[in-house]
């Protein structure tokens, strides 16, 4: 009795592993088919726009602009049902070691890339376009009751968050006489955030230059609440999370030599915004683009028409002024970073004009 | 002190004084434990209660069919959660079906049949310090070996990979689980197999095994349970956030629940976090329905034994 209830359950589980087999078998021959076949129908296929684009496009990269890829990957895939795009999470320094090993056809960046991811990809024998897709405004907050910091300087700022600021600055009357005895709380990114690499670097002249005794947190979320339950805390991160809570904070305007500036979407796209407006990118691999699927996505990608998908999502989409630039750098195939090796000062526009 | 006390009595009565007089304050700190053992549970409950009732609120309502039956958007309302989903039980499936025959094989042989030797030690050391070993770095070792060595079997960045990955991740708990679970076994009835002609695996089998399983299987539970709630080593395999198809067993391309959820609490739009509770509303769905299965095979076999 014993024993052939047991057999019965050995017979259960060989028939699972069987079909388990069966399945995957089935599974993996269906993708492999279904990766071979659209590169054969693409050949045929006129690219631009056009409904009928096929094949798979693997992209991986930056958290951050993960949202605009999403967006863009979403409507594209809608626009040519014959595409299959994916969008990883695994930052920007995790999307280009994948993207310099081959693995991905396009890599997020919230970062300009750096120069042993450079060498990386040269030595895989990778060529990139390097392309800005959107912009982003980092946003300094306050509590809506603040109504003392209502510009602040870089200078101020960096009374604030420089290195030396740590234990002695705790007071905001502290950064400027004219401030309340109140006390200073701190609110911002933790040090494996992109923003909080830019925004040391702009504020405190070294990436990773920042004090140390603040509340940090790797999800922005946080950073919100913070700021919302503390009437005398300032803290900072992306455009988006101040949008998206704009009626429970205080947008900080700043001043970065040519008087108070608030951040907005017109402010970015006219260039006012400075320093804190910075671009996002994507890069994409050159042999990659030359596939009609890839190619249709970036232009997709870059379409004015599109830039509103960019705005939904709380971005800053390019303009007017920078599209053609861009659209420009991809019709040429301009390889390599043109930002890695443009001086500091330099803005967009001449960076992408070289 | 007790040397200049004027009311030092006899040995006797003093005893019995002192019996009599300690009764009530035993009880006394007898109900003090008995309060402290008390808050202490109910602490936990409440925590729990507390998480669990904060995320069914806020995710409840946005529980309906769409949610489980779309893939992710930009936008929360249309946003789903199949992709993950999928790919979680796919997960699952995979890593139980190589973690459970592996751990609980090992752990029969490591306590029935290896003895007490320097092989077995050295092995017994190395399956408790892998036990504690952080999981990115199964994540490391599966993209090692998995991914890049075994590209040809499993495909690359795949379910297969990642399930793999998480077997291993595993399977030191089940083993000691297993090992457990059948030390607890009284070795009286090995004695008695092995008396009447039994071999040493008959009487596993037959025998020890048997008793053991109920708790063989609640430490399998207990794994797989870890197992779906792990992310970093999934990203380090290649696990994606934005899946909009069904991930299959070899094909690249696979998200899961945690992943998900991580992505959608992040988000800067509170919709997105209503569907992160969704989300996790859904993973418990999962654990549950994954735990209910295990007692009821557990039962099953202990009435089975009777």
């Amino acid at each position: 009795m014993l024993f052939q209830l047991r057999s019965k359950r050995f017979a259960y589980l060989a028939a699972s592993i069987a079909l388990t087999f069966v399945v995957s078998a089935c599974a993996g021959g269906g993708t492999d088919t279904s990766t071979e076949a659209p590169e054969g129908e693409t050949a045929e296929a006129p690219a631009e726009g056009g409904g009928d684009l096929s094949g798979s496009i693997a992209i991986d990269g930056s958290s951050t602009v993960f949202p605009v890829s999403e967006a863009m990957a979403e409507e594209f895939m809608a626009a040519n049902p014959g595409t299959q795009v994916t969008v990883g999470t695994s930052g920007t320094g995790g999307g280009f070691e994948k993207f310099c090993n081959g693995e991905t056809q396009v890599s997020n960046a919230s970062r300009i890339i750096e120069a042993d991811e450079i060498a990386a990809c040269e030595e895989a024998g990778i060529e990139f376009i390097e392309i800005p897709i959107a912009q982003d405004a980092l946003t300094v907050v306050v509590n809506p009751e603040n109504d003392w910091a209502e510009c602040m300087t870089i200078e101020q700022l960096s009374t604030m968050w420089a290195p030396e600021a740590q234990d002695t600055v705790t007071n905001w009357n502290q950064v400027d006489p004219s401030f309340p005895d109140a006390p200073l709380a701190l609110y911002g990114p933790g040090t494996d955030s992109g923003t909080f690499d830019y925004f040391t670097d702009v504020v405190n002249g070294e990436e990773g230059a920042s004090r140390g005794d603040y509340t940090s947190s790797e999800d922005d979320n946080v950073i919100v609440q913070g700021v919302v339950g503390d009437p005398n805390a300032i803290g900072y991160f992306g455009y988006a999370f101040f949008e998206a809570n704009s009626d429970s904070l205080k947008a900080v305007q700043i001043d970065g030599g040519e008087g108070c500036v608030s951040p907005s979407v017109e402010t970015v796209l006219d260039g006012s915004y400075t320093p804190f407006s910075r671009p996002l990118f994507i890069y994409v691999s050159a042999a990659a683009l030359e596939e009609p699927h890839v190619r249709g996505f970036v232009d997709f990608y870059l379409d004015a028409a599109n830039a509103s998908l960019v705005e939904e999502v709380g971005y800053v989409p390019l303009g007017d002024e920078l599209t053609p630039l861009v659209q420009a750098r991809v019709e040429n195939g301009t390889t390599g970073s043109a930002f890695a090796d443009a001086p500091e000062e330099a803005s967009i526009p001449e960076i992408l004009a070289q | 002190m007790t040397a200049t006390d004027p009311n030092a009595f006899s040995q006797s009565s003093s005893a019995e004084q002192h019996f009599s007089s300690d009764l009530s304050g035993r009880y006394r700190l007898d109900n003090i434990f008995r309060i402290a053992s008390w808050v202490a549970t109910v602490t936990a409950l409440v925590v729990l209660a507390f998480l669990l009732i904060d995320v069914l609120i806020d995710g409840i309502p946005r529980l309906d069919w769409q949610f489980i039956t779309s893939f992710p958007s930009r936008s929360a309302e249309r946003a789903g959660i199949l992709a993950p989903l999928v790919g979680t039980i796919w997960l699952l499936f995979v890593t139980a079906l190589f973690a459970f025959p592996i751990g609980v094989g090992a752990g029969i042989f490591l306590e029935e049949f290896a003895g007490d030797n320097l092989f077995a030690r050295i092995l017994e050391v190395n399956i408790g310090n892998l036990a504690a070993v952080p999981s990115i770095i199964y994540g490391l070792l599966g993209l090692a070996v998995f991914v890049r060595v075994f590209l040809p079997i499993t495909g690359g960045r795949t379910v297969f990979s990642a399930g793999l990955t998480l077997a291993l991740l595993i399977l030191p708990v089940i083993i000691v689980a297993t090992r457990e679970a059948l030390r607890a076994v009284p070795s009286s009835l090995r004695q008695a197999g092995m008396a009447l002609g039994a071999t040493r695996w008959q009487t596993v089998r037959e025998h020890v095994l048997p008793q053991a399983f109920p708790g063989i299987l609640t430490g399998t539970i207990l794994a797989l349970s870890r197992a779906i709630g792990e992310t970093a080593p999934l990203i380090v395999i290649g696990a994606q956030t934005f899946v909009p198809f069904v991930p299959s067993f070899r094909g690249t391309g696979f998200s899961a629940l945690p992943i998900q959820i991580f992505n959608w609490v992040g988000r800067p739009q509170a919709e997105f976090h209503v569907n992160a509770a969704a989300g996790i509303i859904v993973l418990m769905i999962v654990l549950v329905a994954m735990n209910a299965t295990a007692i009821y095979l557990r039962n099953r076999f202990q009435a089975e034994k009777m």
